[in-house]
């Protein structure tokens, strides 16, 4: 007899479906994990992949500007999960002082950007996998599940392959990379439910403490608190079935103009 | 909440699918408070009033100009169930995002402007849903407003689209005059237009069935790659129909050798037996050889294994296909060379008209039933029978540049 898969069973085999084609597609594939609950559920879901394995170079972009609960998570579970774990840093414009006092959008870019891009050319890396999503952001919306950066890192927006039903564009020229988003049709809401049935363990920024927790994480310097008492996977599933605010609200990047996520993303941001 | 239906929205450009979306979001509280700041400010900054495709088109340039370049997915919720919304573009030049779009739909809302009626785009994309499977449609007539709601109007539109879907054999669901700009039949009942007692374009939604796949019983597994683990070989893959169970038989295709499956694999947990949508993985008995491309079947009878194939298929792609060109074709995993050897008949994907099918190329968006003769035998079934393996798509370059059904 055919079951009917439920709903947050039906998006993991989705997305199981679409790690393992890019990763038949291209071996020499590495992972982006930032330590937030996307990328973490994403890692989650690769390990199903696999087997409990992650048989690909783990990259963690390192600003220097990461909670301490960031690397102390990352460190505990790269272990007890058998990751190779390569930490990213764009050393040089750390050395001449970007940062984000010189201006947000230098530093996401310099820090961010740059430093994968400098990985990326020294390990000819062919394909990153990304936890993005879809409801995230505007600029995310427009995404494809397999899409094409080009040597200079840059999103053609406008110009974007077809992609059919389960056939994505999965070969990429010498010069090109392929970005693989197998969270594209979660939203926020799905991943904590999935976080909540799956028991996958989650940075405790999220979790309110004295009021207040992160709703998204990035770099300490750039991201604000919101207002919530929800202090367990529980809660904050329930915040989300009554919240009206937004999800990155608290992210520094999305605000200082109406098009800066969109000018980031074009050069290569993630 | 197990219940979620995705839908596109088509037709020509201008006609008010970011608008009947914005609609849609705003009047179901689907939006967050600081969007609709958000989009306060920008429209304010751009010196426009406040204009729900805002929301959608997030591209500065689709902002500027007031057009949808690429398809964007949103997601809201009804009292009923959730929504995935697919705004698709309705400029020609971006008809291959349309169809990124609308392939990934359960339904389709077409959307019409009551002043302008059916336009080339509103057929072409009627048409190219039709192609791509979708049976049903909802039809909206918009900017009834325009038309001082006007019954006659409402009704020549109808008729006329009506009749064009009727051709292309799909099915129309309702057809519902509305003005997604103020709201009137959208979610709420319009006070304006008192002759129309139908649904209102909510209703109308959350009355649409998720389609169940009718695909046949027959075990279809696509071997997606083959995976080391430790000293075992895993082999991957969905299942695209039917189900399975530890220690049964199954034909590997093209090959047709027999194997058995001693283990099927899930991480995390024991599972005897998987079925349509799992990802799973399967070891067999040695010592086949397997490897990405090739298909179990647990009935070899129940399903085509060969090297021609009948199909419509949608060219989209400014490169014309000239007849005899080498691309390779791809049927769930499997992707083999191949030539279009035959074109049946070509037909104007908006007018209908037949095009000269001795022409020897098919030009961008055009639509052709043709036989495509492959280099290696491939297995698959008509589309009507089974959706997974009975579509395809057409890759030059890497590229996707065409996609159909098989017939």
């Amino acid at each position: 007899m055919t079951k009917t898969l439920d709903h947050l069973s039906r998006l993991e085999n989705q997305s199981i479906f679409i790690i393992r084609e890019a990763y038949s597609q291209f071996r020499n594939i590495a992972m982006l994990w930032s330590i937030g609950k996307d990328s973490t559920t994403l890692m989650w879901l690769v390990r199903k992949a696999f087997f409990g394995k992650v048989p690909f170079a783990v990259l963690h972009i390192d600003t220097g500007y990461k909670f301490k609960e960031i690397y102390d998570f990352r460190d505990t579970y790269a272990q007890q999960w058998g990751i190779n774990l390569m930490v990213v840093k764009n050393d040089e414009a750390i050395a001449q002082g970007v940062c984000p006092k010189t201006g947000k959008f230098e530093c996401c870019n310099q820090l961010k950007t740059e430093a994968l891009k400098q990985t990326m050319d020294k390990y000819k890396f062919k394909a990153l996998y990304l936890g993005i999503r879809r409801d995230e952001h505007g600029i995310r919306a427009k995404e494809r599940v397999f899409s094409t950066r080009d040597e200079d890192f840059e999103w053609d927006y406008k110009n974007q392959s077809p992609e059919l039903w389960d056939q994505y564009k999965t070969k990429a020229t010498h010069e090109e990379h392929i970005r693989v988003h197998p969270l594209l049709g979660w939203t926020e809401l799905d991943i904590w439910q999935y976080i909540l049935r799956e028991n996958i363990p989650i940075v405790s920024l999220y979790f309110a403490k004295q009021g207040r927790r992160y709703r998204s994480i990035g770099c300490e310097t750039c991201c604000s608190p919101v207002a919530s008492q929800a202090d367990t996977v529980e809660k904050i599933v329930e915040e989300l079935q009554t919240s009206t605010i937004s999800e990155r609200s608290g992210r520094a990047q999305d605000k200082e103009s109406a098009y800066i996520m969109q000018k980031l993303r074009s050069l290569g941001y993630m | 909440m197990t219940n979620i239906l995705s839908f596109v929205i088509v037709g020509h450009v201008d006609h008010g699918k970011s608008t009947l979306v914005g609609r849609l979001l705003y009047d179901t509280d689907s939006l967050s408070s600081d969007k609709i700041e958000e989009m306060r400010k920008r429209s304010t900054e751009l010196g426009h009033d406040i204009e729900f495709a805002y929301l959608l088109d997030h591209l500065e340039e689709e902002r500027v100009q007031g057009i949808t370049i690429d398809t964007t997915q949103v997601f809201f919720k009804s009292k009923k169930r959730r929504y995935v919304i697919i705004d698709a573009p309705g400029h020609v030049e971006f008809v291959k995002n349309m169809v990124t779009g609308a392939s990934q739909a359960n339904t389709a809302i077409l959307i019409i402007d009551a002043a302008q009626g059916v336009q080339e785009q509103t057929r072409r994309h009627a048409y190219i849903l039709s192609l791509l499977g979708l049976r049903g449609v909802t039809v909206v007539i918009n900017k009834m407003d325009l038309v001082g709601f006007d019954k006659c109007q409402f009704e020549s539109i109808e008729k006329d689209i009506t009749d064009f879907l009727n051709r292309i054999d799909v099915h129309v669901n309702v057809c519902i005059p509305i003005a997604a700009k103020t709201g009137d039949n959208v979610v709420s009942r319009s006070n304006e237009m008192n002759w129309y007692k139908g649904p209102t374009t909510m209703e109308a939604l959350d009355a649409v069935e998720i389609d169940i796949r009718r695909d046949s019983a027959t075990f279809i597994f696509p071997v997606q790659d083959v995976f080391k683990l430790d000293d075992e070989r895993v082999i991957l893959g969905t299942i695209e129909s039917g189900s399975i169970r530890e220690n049964e038989y199954v034909s590997v295709l093209p090959t047709l050798q027999k194997t058995k499956i001693n283990k099927l694999k899930v991480f995390g947990r024991e599972i005897a037996e998987a079925s349509a949508g799992e990802s799973i993985g399967v070891i067999t008995q040695a010592p086949v050889f397997l490897d990405r491309g090739m298909v179990l079947v647990n009935d070899e009878n129940d399903v085509v294994c060969s090297d021609t194939i009948q199909a419509h298929l949608f060219w989209m792609h400014p490169k014309s296909y000239a007849l005899g060109d080498k691309v390779d074709i791809r049927i769930a995993t499997q992707e083999v060379r191949c030539v279009i050897e035959m074109v049946v008949k070509k037909i104007n994907s908006s007018t209908l008209e037949l095009i000269n099918a001795a022409e020897a190329e098919i030009k961008n968006l055009e639509v052709a039933q043709v036989k495509i003769k492959t280099k290696k035998a491939v297995m698959y079934k008509r589309f009507q029978d089974n959706q997974g393996v009975g579509r395809f798509v057409l890759v030059r370059d890497g590229s996707i540049c065409a996609g159909g059904i098989i017939i």
